[in-house]
């Protein structure tokens, strides 16, 4: 059994989602439980799995038993950071999942069998996305993934709802054609799909891997996963998409579907391009820092102007994404930025997770989804006020919350890589979260209690031990936050080993 | 020397102001628990603190590494106990226990709201306080600077009202604005540079080829970054945060919080550049002549104020530079002075401001001109006063002449006149900031008896003192002020290790 | 021109007719104002993906990659040993004589998805149309800015 456990972190969710649209149709009570259980058997085993790559080393599962790498076999690869990550996911996705028991009562669309159907397959999708070792298969998770975030946002009971999935369907269908397009370019000069084994070929092959036609694959995938991830300027699909869905829904996709699509970028630029692709063409790196540090002004700016919380939140998800693609792109000096990279893709997963949670508490506990709605809220509500602290100082990059820790190796990695204006970006951002953040903790630190702080979303006040349910994933959100931050030598360590390996495999090359 | 101990002590005396969080939330329904907690605390990080203090005097060290230690160029949290740290760690944990029972008087008889909010961020300020002096590395030194800025957030804006909102908005640009543009670029370039943040026997940069550019840009980026220790221009937080309640004003604004500043300044002077490093570069007069300036310039609006608690803000930077300036001068005699200058003019500055405390809670009064004759309602009160006055000023017998006489004494070893001049004027100016107020509370006529403004007062010889447990701890500081003059030898002693085991420059 | 013709498009054809397409079909879907226009162009650029794939496993002369009795005594012991290293010692195959099956394969997955895809667009135009009367992007986002729809 333990032999299997990265593909049942895939296919628990998977199984979960068949029975959930059995049984749960009929009796909507056992929805949550069922959903419970499979995202439950894969968290434990994605802590097996991070145990086993702790303890003994990258984990090459073959799905089927197929080895070949030439087969059609599919290969999973649980390294330092994927796993790391599928451990991220399960636990992102619990707490969403918590926040969204079913109640007695309630009629809100996302408490249907179908919210759990689709909220099931998206997991499969991103633990897929993570783990997996082919570069098609990476094609057909992000459609999954994609097609259930469609239907995520579109069922909320907002009519924008519906408009924002549209677009969001438009462009993050071309996204996943580009990565499409990509791939089959990769595949004719190739001819392989598996990661590891293109690897090995371009790095045999120094001919192939300076052809035009890898190239012209590096650039069409490129621009298929920042599109997904929405890195400026192809970021316009995010805040409407984040901001109009249901909460239940922002919960589980505004922390990972970007993350993990920074993690393909990660994986399919060092698994299968190498960090050549970087360290050969300084000129292109230079201008993707360029690009990124772009995203990170265009979303801190954006965020400012912002009145409505989850707006808000989103654009700082295209900085936080600008981040990680820049601190990608420092090259063979700025190692330690890749490093930060990686760890801040777990990082900002958490905060953003305990951000809009937050948000989600504010909405259905006082209807609150405006800034100025927020006034005394520290009062009305301290616990879930708290952690909301916790996530804005974690965004702010505070220590010893983990937000600080990537901006200090993204720093490092930046400073020795001469990048000054990313250094000056991340700073800046950092500032500009300080006065996003600091604005609100004023008005709901200063602000007097409204009057009638009962109101909710849909109108019915739910409080007591409804609340008690939203707040509980809230605060572990909150407190993972800062254990994550505190204990950040352990996940480091273990990223560490991944950039090395990854690297070793270039110095291969050479 | 570096014969190092590893042991837990240090983190026990950081934590244990943590732990108490968790029991002050628990009893937050019964004040007197509440309360008990926190001395308890305190008193329990006095007994860690002072565990170690023998262990330092004999010239060893405490280490202690978290989270898997130093390894292939990462920097770990790390404790490091030395000289440095344990005098100012003495400093604030001695005085968080008459503070914790001087709050306990003011709060009470002022019936402040949210009291238990108070208290807690009041435990994890210390907290984070233990944790700057006990700071292994820069990187640890840094996340404690950054958790004290936030936990006194909610302190300083306790009133909650427009002012309040002001003096804190204005608290966290300076503190946290600059620490994130100025500390972190700084902090990482040095880590590039050298390699390492540990802060050893050698300073971190004593091997590098800083140029005479960088190493002002990167000495500047510390001294402003660290805006705690309030140089000018970065220093308008200070009168802003008198918002505060008086005992956070005196433990935190006279104490824990500014000295945290001026402890980084000196952490960057001796264990980033190095005192040789510093003199070789010859920037270390940019520094001081940016100290003399604030803190003759810091005394002279201290002079134009009206408002008790921001007269003694303002003596707070120019006492501030005082320290910056001492060790900027890379002398052994004002390194001496400024080390225990941290002491000194934490017992004075911290009864100046429990006095203007015990005044308010007595008689509802904050302005200096309203004071007239009040020094025979509040004899104990106004006594006290006088003493942390002298000793601020630098009178004999007062522990604060002696750190000013090593001062002055290692202004002349350097030859810098002009600064002696300036540590000269500006003690005269705290002079005459100072002994106004005195002689208007004992020798000017009270105009008409006011209404006793706060419950419990203790009314003996028709004395109308401030509650009993806000005028004994402020007994407690001045005596101690006066003891320092006659006992300094601890912190003197510790001054020395400093010089003499982590310094290289005699 | 026609020496250019030659060389560049003329070998290549299939990949200059994909790439026509699909310009063909990203302009209509993010250039149209009609939702279901805007969905006939995703369709048609996701169709001309398939076409690069498909187009990417044929070879002139190749027959379908299936092994049988017509193939020889060889074939037939490859067979009996159940295929694989061990058959392919028997019976070389010669990759030319078959087209690659991979591509295709890989692209019914995509063509399943791109219905997918297509039915969830559907439905989402439906409650759209539902909901604003009109499939029209601009009146649509009008009616957005000017109606308060409160989340």
């Amino acid at each position: 059994m333990s032999e299997h456990l990265p593909v049942i972190v895939v296919l628990a969710p998977l199984f979960g989602a068949v029975i959930v649209g059995f049984f749960g149709t009929r009796d909507r009570h056992l929805c949550f439980p069922i959903a419970l259980t499979a995202l439950a058997l894969s968290f434990v085993c994605s802590i097996g799995v991070v145990h086993h790559v702790a303890t003994v080393g990258a984990w090459d599962y073959f799905v089927g038993g197929w080895e070949s790498p030439h087969g059609v076999g599919i290969q999973l690869r649980a390294d330092g950071v994927n796993s790391l990550l599928l451990l991220a996911i399960a636990v992102v996705a619990l707490l969403a999942l918590v926040y969204s028991i079913r109640q007695d009562g309630e009629k809100d669309a996302e408490k249907s069998p179908f919210f759990y159907v689709l909220f099931l397959l998206l997991c499969v999708g991103l633990f897929g996305i993570t783990i997996t070792g082919d570069a098609f298969n990476v094609y057909v998770l992000i459609e999954i993934t994609a097609l259930t975030s469609y239907g995520l946002v579109a069922i909320g009971s907002s009519r924008r709802s519906r408009v924002a999935a549209f677009q969001y369907l438009v462009i993050g269908t071309v996204g996943a054609s580009f990565y499409l397009i990509g791939v089959g370019y990769l595949y004719l000069a190739v001819g392989s799909l598996n990661m590891a084994d293109i690897r090995t070929i371009l790095a045999a092959n120094p001919e192939i891997a300076n052809s035009r036609i890898i190239g012209t694959a590096l650039v069409f995938i490129l621009l298929g996963v920042w599109t997904k991830m929405g890195l400026f300027p192809l970021h316009g699909w995010l805040p409407n998409a984040y901001s109009y869905c249901p909460s239940g829904s922002a919960n589980l996709m505004a922390p990972l579907v970007t993350k993990v699509s920074v993690y393909v970028m990660i994986r399919i630029l060092f698994g299968v391009f190498g960090l050549g692709v970087i360290t050969e063409n300084p000129g292109w790196s230079d201008l993707v820092v360029l690009i990124a540090v772009g995203s990170i002004v265009a979303g801190s700016v954006m965020a400012l102007t912002q009145r409505e919380i989850k707006k808000m939140l989103c654009c700082l998800i295209v900085a936080e994404v600008g981040y990680m693609v820049g601190g990608t792109w420092l090259g063979d000096a700025g190692r330690w930025g890749l490093t930060g990279s990686m760890y801040h893709i777990l990082a900002d997963a958490m905060m953003t997770s305990c951000l809009f949670l937050a948000a989600g508490v504010f909405a259905k506990q006082f209807g609150a989804t405006r800034l100025e709605h927020l006034s005394g809220l520290f009062r009305r509500s301290p616990w879930a006020a708290g952690a909301f602290t916790l996530g804005g100082l974690a965004m702010i990059g505070v220590p010893p919350m983990c937000g600080f820790f990537s901006k200090f190796y993204l720093i490092r990695g930046a400073i020795d890589s001469g990048h000054w204006l990313y250094i000056v970006a991340l700073l800046g951002s950092s500032l500009v979260n300080a006065i996003l953040f600091f604005r609100i903790f004023e008005i709901a630190y200063f602000g007097e209690v409204p009057e009638s702080s009962e109101s909710s979303e849909g109108g019915c006040p739910t409080r007591g031990r409804h609340a008690a349910w939203r707040t509980a994933p809230l605060l572990v959100a909150a407190a993972l936050t800062l254990l994550l931050g505190i204990f950040n030598r352990p996940v480091i360590d273990l990223i560490r080993g991944t950039v090395v390996e990854n690297i070793d495999i270039v110095s291969m090359q050479e | 020397m570096e014969n190092s101990i590893q042991s837990y002590l240090p983190l026990w005396a950081c934590l244990s102001s943590l732990a108490a969080v968790p029991l002050i939330l628990l009893f937050r329904r019964e004040t007197f628990l509440r309360e008990a907690v926190t001395i308890l605390a305190g008193i329990a990080k006095l007994c860690f603190v002072l565990a170690m203090l023998p262990i330092i005097l004999q010239g060893s060290m405490i280490e202690l590494t978290l989270f898997g230690g130093g390894s292939d160029g990462l920097v770990p949290i790390a404790f490091r106990v030395d000289g440095l740290g344990m005098v100012f760690a003495l400093v604030a944990s001695i005085l968080w226990i008459p503070t914790s029972i001087y709050s306990i008087g003011y709060m009470r008889g002022l019936k402040e709201h949210s009291q238990t909010r108070f208290y807690v961020f009041f435990a994890v300020s210390l907290f984070a306080t233990l944790g700057v002096a006990f700071a292994g590395n820069l990187l640890t030194l840094y996340v404690f600077y950054e958790v004290l800025s936030l936990s006194t957030w909610p302190l300083v804006t306790h009133h909650q009202d427009a002012e309040a909102r002001r003096g804190g908005r204005s608290y966290l640009v300076h503190l946290l604005g600059t620490s994130i543009a100025f500390v972190i670029p700084a902090m990482i370039y040095v880590w590039v540079k050298s390699g390492t943040l540990d802060f050893g026997v050698q300073a971190i940069l004593a091997n590098t080829d800083l140029s005479y550019v960088q190493g002002l840009a990167l000495l500047l980026a510390f001294a402003f970054g660290f805006s705690k220790g309030a140089l000018m221009p970065l220093h308008s937080w200070l009168p802003g945060a008198m918002v505060a309640p008086t005992p956070v004003s005196a433990l935190l604004h006279a104490v824990a919080v500014v000295k945290v500043g001026v402890f980084c300044i000196i952490r960057t002077v001796l264990n980033v550049f190095g005192m040789d490093l510093l003199g070789g570069l010859g920037i270390h007069l940019v520094l001081c002549w940016i100290a003399a300036i604030t803190l003759v310039a810091a005394s002279l609006i201290a002079l134009t104020q009206d408002n008790l608690k921001r007269m003694l803000a303002f003596s707070t930077i120019g006492q501030l530079s005082y320290i910056i300036l001492g060790i900027a001068l890379l002398t052994e005699h004002a390194a001496l002075g400024s080390i225990l200058h941290i002491a000194m003019h934490a017992f004075g500055k911290i009864t100046l401001f429990f006095c203007a405390g015990a005044i308010f809670v007595a008689t509802g009064k904050k302005q200096i001109s309203e004071l007239n004759g009040l020094g025979r309602r509040m004899p104990i009160t106004f006594a006290a006063f006088a003493i942390g006055a002298a000793s601020v000023t630098g009178l004999p017998p007062m522990g604060g002449f002696l750190s000013k006489l090593y001062l002055v004494w290692g202004a002349a070893e350097a030859h810098q006149i002009a600064l002696l001049c300036a540590f000269l004027i500006s003690s005269v100016l705290n002079g005459a900031y100072f002994f106004p107020v005195v002689y208007r509370a004992f020798f000017l006529p009270e105009p008409e008896m006011d209404a006793i403004h706060a419950d419990g007062a203790c009314c003996v010889h028709g004395w109308r003192e401030a509650p009993l447990l806000c005028v004994l701890p402020l007994a407690f500081t001045a005596i101690s002020s006066i003891l320092l003059f006659f006992f300094p030898s601890t912190f003197y002693d510790l001054a020395s290790i400093v010089l003499h085991g982590g310094v290289a420059n005699p | 021109m026609m020496e250019w013709i030659k060389t560049t498009i003329v070998p290549h054809f299939n990949f200059w007719i994909y790439v026509v397409i699909m310009m063909l079909g990203l302009w209509a879907a993010i250039g149209k104002n009609n939702l279901i226009k805007k969905l006939i162009g995703l369709s048609i650029f996701q169709t001309a993906i398939l076409l690069l794939y498909v187009s990417m496993g044929v070879k002139e002369g190749a027959s379908i990659p299936i092994v049988d009795e017509t193939m020889g005594e060889a074939a037939v012991d490859f067979m009996a040993q159940g295929g694989g290293a061990a058959g392919a010692t028997a019976f070389p195959i010669n990759p030319d004589l078959f087209a690659n099956p991979l591509p295709h394969v890989l692209m019914l997955t995509a063509i399943v998805v791109g219905v997918a895809t297509l039915g969830v667009a559907l439905a989402l135009c439906q409650v759209i149309f539902r909901d604003f009367g009109t499939l029209e992007e601009p009146e649509i986002l009008n009616q957005i800015q000017t109606i308060q729809d409160d989340v």
